[in-house]
């Protein structure tokens, strides 16, 4: 298969799984309990008669279920995500806003936890058995176990609050006006504690994945090969070991970007990041119905977009999958 | 004539808690130049230990404990690991048993041969590549500018196995380790691999340390022999001698177990047939999505033939062969596309999924891996009497005969109330053969029965067929890769090729006078068929 | 298998936690009585500043002790329950998959991606809030976007197994498929299942907790999410009331995390990581 088949076929699974989450964002606001239209204008009463009145029409609430299916899927085909009654804009709008914040947070994130992860990884499957292994593999365990959000705030107390050396509020320097590299650095300052916090716990995930890979890789009959060739075995490790033992790693480093943006809700909230998981967290007081299925379609769409470019960049690197078939 | 290698009392260690205390002890040879050494023995008897050390790739916890092994007046185990690094791959080259998983996947044929050049830091980029090129056309692999490109996966068993030997010969080594290199290769493939190792010793007067645990490759390559069992020594001498005139009891017992040719009488057949197949197809499908191509083999391909009441078929054919196939469609575990399998006067080919069930006592099988073919979950009763109850046998009546069966196949009652790991890998085929007889078939087709066995087991395991064939006169089709196995137990043999019965007829007219091609291919193939003839046809 | 898994440091060490937080939430009804909500001294007390109140009071005054104690229950309930549904969901779905193969397994894998691809966390979080939050909404919503993983594994476990000689034999033995599946297939699949499902309990309990820290926790049960969440706002003035909920977390999990390697190493003893050949 081409590399352009697969994205063609790739794009048009993406579509139709897009279109079953529309669906199923559709039943799950009309298995919520209350009126729809309360629901959806906000039932802590902030939507007023001439509101919900509005939202029946539109949706068409007498009318039958499909009927206002198909009204609420061909919206969501023209990007119309619904309108925020608490914001008073349109939820396509929000998002849009607040999503570059986000893309900044969780890719940094990624490739922070990705890189780290795996030199951790291998770090410690050269040295198995030995105390930096037990201490690597020791830290892994912890940042494993240890709550994203919990571990944010820690971090916002300890490098923000008592040392003062990182800003733990935040996008930006609010009033500072910044413009060209200071602009770029004062992002770049606050945006290092999120990253680190939302990515180390994936640094944690990833590094088991690239040690016990590499140990696994290490076992297979051609490292005996390459022994029996007279190569070094730095040259093993770097040449014959770590790729094979990668790829695996990367792939399911690309399965669990699902996660990552699920994680960007809480490190957003904690740091007052202005991404879509923030703008999440602010509807889910508001009960902001709108906003928060459109976010949901919004971050699933990333996370499938994401899983395309892990699946062509595999099959890119491994000449077995692109000629089996 | 010099020794290439000349090893002394070697003794290698295990760890704590191994069955016994060394893998190897007190071994001592020479390996001359130009000269191929064969290291006989069956699994466990620590003759890849003794190569291993060698090269210093002894698994963590194994280690040399005295002995020296000289080699170019140095003692290679006792080298430090720079030194012994240099010697890998330069002086001492090795392959090894397993052509599919012995190369790394994602690196080019090429770059796995020049990296050998570049370990010891030999010539340029380009003349590594030249040099890479060179070898391959050296080792008879086809189209050698597009294989240096090819990945390991687009290469078949044999072609890989060359891939090892040119990587191996990549700096004209002094020895040649080949640890059971045409163990996983087909018997013809096989055939190749040997003569080009054959080849190349002679055109560059290499030592050859070669080891195996199939004395028909013995015959076919070795000078010298030396036997191993339990990492001791019992026997060595020139390769004539230890095949011709064994000494040591162990030997003797390994030969004997060997099917050698030896044809027994033909027996006279029923005219009752147990198992009659006609115009049998099964065609396998796979890919068909949409951006896929539908790829079609056609695995069993018009295939008519009988087994007789009492009778032994051999089905033999090459991996890939539709031999097994055949067997498990004349057990309905795959439904055919076409034809008919007629035992007892009832054709399993067309019944329905239920009452298929309740017919599926007359055909039973005997499988290949007697560690796949027990739920290692599942005492030994409940597998032989699953099946009889399920029947309608009483639970009483089905137990009693399962501690009778287990009488017969030699294991004794109370094997019943054990689980599989406890027994040994024969033990295990003789509980899979009386799982078999428990539910009272018509036939039995055993499916490579013995082909994970070591020799001696397998000859034991053979004995318990032919027994059971007269004592309970039963018809069994005997599919098998190994003509040799098969030539000891078969009353007639079916050849198949690529789908297709090739030919069938009575042992000795397949094995003295065949009329096709590929049998003669076939028969030619076989390790050691010469020798084997020898005994055969007094001279 | 027991002799392996009790002579790994790590997971006795887990078993030893486990145990301890497990007892601690048996018995907070009979230590605490007065439950988690009472106010029982002014707020913001630090640690040991009042005897009695080893942990300090809340941003109400309520005992910092007692609420870790009482948080301990829900986070194991919903742990434990919600994993319990998610294997009612994922086996019996992957098993089917992978034993009949065919239109049954594809039908299943598809349904199984799409929840796969959907971000678990995002779903969870809509899921309760759309339903309300309370333990039950909570444990069904973590139940169903774990599952997944479940039946991915059973699947492969279940097809993997399925191609093996015995499995042909009890065919031959003319076993019926059901039978077959449930008797001969199923058991051999039984060990990954309980490694992944103590895996699963430890997730659980992060997520039950992610819900609750971002106030989708059950209004009426104490738990460890809502106390740092409820703390985030006094977090410079008085940190130990987010911290010592945070350490009961992160034991309790660990706990888990330990335990759950522990039977792996345990089930495979040949893929422990001991040394290169």
């Amino acid at each position: 298969m081409t590399i352009f088949a697969v994205v063609v076929s790739r794009l048009s699974k993406a579509i139709l799984t897009l279109l079953a989450i529309a669906i199923l964002n559709f039943f799950l606001i009309h298995a919520a309990p209350g009126d729809p239209a309360v629901v959806l204008a906000g039932e802590a009463g902030a939507a007023d008669e001439q509101m919900i009145e509005q939202l029946r029409e539109r949706f068409g609430l007498d009318q039958p279920l499909y009927v206002q299916l198909g009204k609420y899927v061909a919206g969501i085909v023209q990007l119309d995500l619904g309108y925020s009654f608490r914001q008073g804009a349109p939820v396509a709008e929000l998002i849009a806003d607040r999503l570059p914040a986000t893309l900044l947070l969780t890719l940094t994130a990624f490739v922070v936890s990705l890189v780290l992860g795996i030199a951790f990884g291998v770090a410690a499957a050269a040295r198995v058995g030995k105390p930096s292994d037990t201490v690597l593999t020791t830290m892994a365990l912890l940042f494993y176990a240890t709550p994203l959000y919990w571990l944010a705030l820690m971090a916002v107390l300890v490098f923000s609050v008592w040392f003062g050396w990182l800003p733990g509020f935040g996008y930006e320097t609010v009033g500072a006006n910044y413009t060209g590299l200071e602009r770029v650095l004062d992002i770049g300052s606050h945006l290092i504690l999120p990253a680190l916090t939302l990515g180390l716990f994936f640094t944690a995930v990833y590094m088991r994945m690239a040690r016990a890979s590499m140990l696994e890789v290490s076992q297979l009959d051609f490292v005996k090969t390459a022994k029996a060739k007279g190569l070094s075995d730095a040259v093993i490790r770097r040449r014959h070991i770590l790729r094979n033992a990668i790829l695996p790693v990367v792939t399911l480093a690309g399965l669990q970007a699902g996660q990552l943006v699920g994680g960007a809700v809480l490190t957003e909230t904690v740091f007052a990041w202005p991404g879509i998981g923030r703008l999440m967290f602010e509807s889910l007081a508001a009960r902001d119905y709108n906003t928060i299925l459109g976010v949901f379609l919004v971050s699933a769409a990333m996370v499938i977009l994401f899983n395309i470019v892990t699946d062509i960049v595999y099959r890119i690197v491994d000449p077995r999958i692109g000629a089996r078939s | 004539m010099s020794a290439t290698l000349t090893i002394e009392r070697l003794t290698i260690g295990l760890p704590e808690g191994a069955d016994r205390p060394f893998a190897v002890e007190n071994v001592s040879f020479d390996i001359d130049k130009g000269q191929i050494l064969c290291v006989v023995g069956e699994s466990g008897s620590g003759k890849s230990m003794t190569a291993n050390a060698l090269m210093g790739l002894l698994p963590q916890g194994v280690e040399v404990k005295s002995g020296r092994a000289m080699f170019e007046a140095r003692d290679v185990l006792r080298l430090p690991e720079v030194e012994k690094q240099a010697l890998r791959g330069a002086q001492i080259a090795m392959i090894f048993q397993e052509p599919m998983t012995a190369l790394n996947p994602l690196m080019r044929i090429g770059d796995q041969i020049s990296e050998v050049f570049a370990a010891h830091g030999l010539y340029t980029q380009s003349e590594r590549r030249k040099r890479a090129l060179d070898l391959v056309r050296e080792v008879g692999l086809p189209d050698p500018e597009k294989i240096i490109r090819a990945y390991p996966f687009q290469l078949s068993g044999g072609q890989r196995q060359r891939a090892m030997i040119a990587m191996a010969l990549a700096l004209e080594p002094k020895l040649l380790i080949a640890d059971e290199p045409t163990t996983a290769l087909d018997v013809t493939t096989q055939a190749q691999i040997l003569k080009l190792i054959l080849d190349l010793r002679k055109k560059r007067g290499m030592a050859v340390m070669f080891i195996t645990h199939d004395f028909g490759v013995v015959a076919e390559i070795a000078d010298q022999v030396i036997v191993m069992r339990e990492g001791k020594v019992v026997e060595r001498g020139d390769a004539a001698s230890v095949l011709h005139n064994p000494q040591h009891d162990y030997t003797k017992r390994l030969l004997d177990a060997i099917p050698t040719g030896k044809l027994p009488d033909a027996r006279k057949l029923s005219d009752t047939p147990a198992l009659e197949i006609k115009n049998l197809r099964k065609t396998f499908r796979t890919g068909g999505g949409l951006f896929k191509p539908v790829r079609e083999v056609h695995a069993v391909d018009d295939v008519s033939l009988t087994v007789a009441r009492g009778e032994v078929l051999g089905l033999v054919g090459e991996s890939g062969s539709g031999k097994s196939t055949l067997g498990r469609t004349a057990v309905r575990l795959v439904t055919p596309d076409g034809g008919h399998v007629m035992v007892g006067g009832v054709d399993l080919a067309a019944l329905s999924e239920e009452e298929l069930r309740r017919q599926r006592n007359k055909v039973q099988m005997v499988f290949q891996d007697p560690y796949a073919s027990l739920n290692p979950r599942q005492r030994i009763m409940s597998a032989l009497t699953d099946g009889p109850i399920n029947r309608g046998v009483p639970k009483e009546k089905a137990q009693a005969k399962a501690k009778e069966l287990l009488e017969i196949v030699g294991l004794g009652a109370d094997a019943a109330m054990r689980y599989p790991h406890e027994f040994s890998g024969g033990q295990r085929q003789r509980i899979g053969i009386a799982r078999a007889l428990a539910m009272e078939p018509e036939l039995i087709i055993a499916d490579e029965a013995v082909s994970a066995l070591d020799v001696s087991i397998q000859a034991q395991v053979l004995d318990l067929l032919r027994d059971l064939r007269e004592r309970l006169s039963l018809s069994i089709l005997f599919i098998t890769h190994d003509l040799r196995v098969a030539a000891q137990l078969c009353d007639r043999i079916a050849v198949m090729q690529k789908g297709k019965l090739v030919e069938i007829g009575r042992v000795d007219e397949i094995f003295l006078s065949p009329k096709q091609d590929y049998t003669r291919q076939l028969l030619a193939a076989v390790p050691g068929a010469d020798w084997a003839q020898t005994e055969e046809v007094p001279a | 298998m027991w002799k392996r898994f009790r002579s790994n440091m790590g997971a006795m060490i887990g078993v030893v936690l486990l145990i301890s937080v497990i007892v601690i939430a048996l018995i907070a009804p009979l230590i605490f009585s007065d439950g988690p909500w009472q106010m029982v001294q002014r707020p913001f007390l630090a640690p040991f500043a009042v005897d009695g109140l080893p942990l300090g009071t809340d941003t109400l005054g309520r005992n910092v002790a007692a609420q870790l104690a009482y948080g301990a229950r829900v986070s194991l309930l919903v742990g434990l329950v919600s994993t319990v549904v998610a294997l009612l969901i994922g086996v019996p779905l992957g098993a089917l998959a992978g034993f009949y193969g065919g239109y049954v397994d594809e039908g299943a894998m598809r349904f199984t991606e799409f929840f796969q691809t959907i971000p678990n966390f995002a779903l969870a979080i809509v899921l309760v809030a759309i339903f309300e939050p309370t333990l039950t909404s909570i444990t069904i919503a973590i139940a169903i976007v774990s599952w997944p993983p479940v039946a991915r594994l059973v699947r492969a476990e279940v097809m993997s197994v399925r191609t093996r000689e015995f499995v042909d034999a009890a065919r031959l033995a003319g076993l019926s498929k059901p039978r077959i599946l449930i008797q001969q297939v199923l058991p051999n699949t039984v060990s990954p299942i309980i490694v992944m499902a103590s895996l699963m309990v430890a997730t659980a309990i992060l997520l039950e907790s992610s819900l609750s820290f971002l106030g989708l926790g059950d209004p009426n049960s104490m738990s460890w999410g809502y106390m740092i969440g409820a703390a985030r706002t006094v977090i410079r003035t008085s940190w130990w009331l987010s911290f010592f909920p945070g350490i009961a977390i992160v034991i309790t999990v660990l706990a888990l995390n330990l335990i759950g390697e522990g039977l792996n190493d345990a089930f495979n003893p040949h893929l422990s990581r001991k040394g290169k050949a």
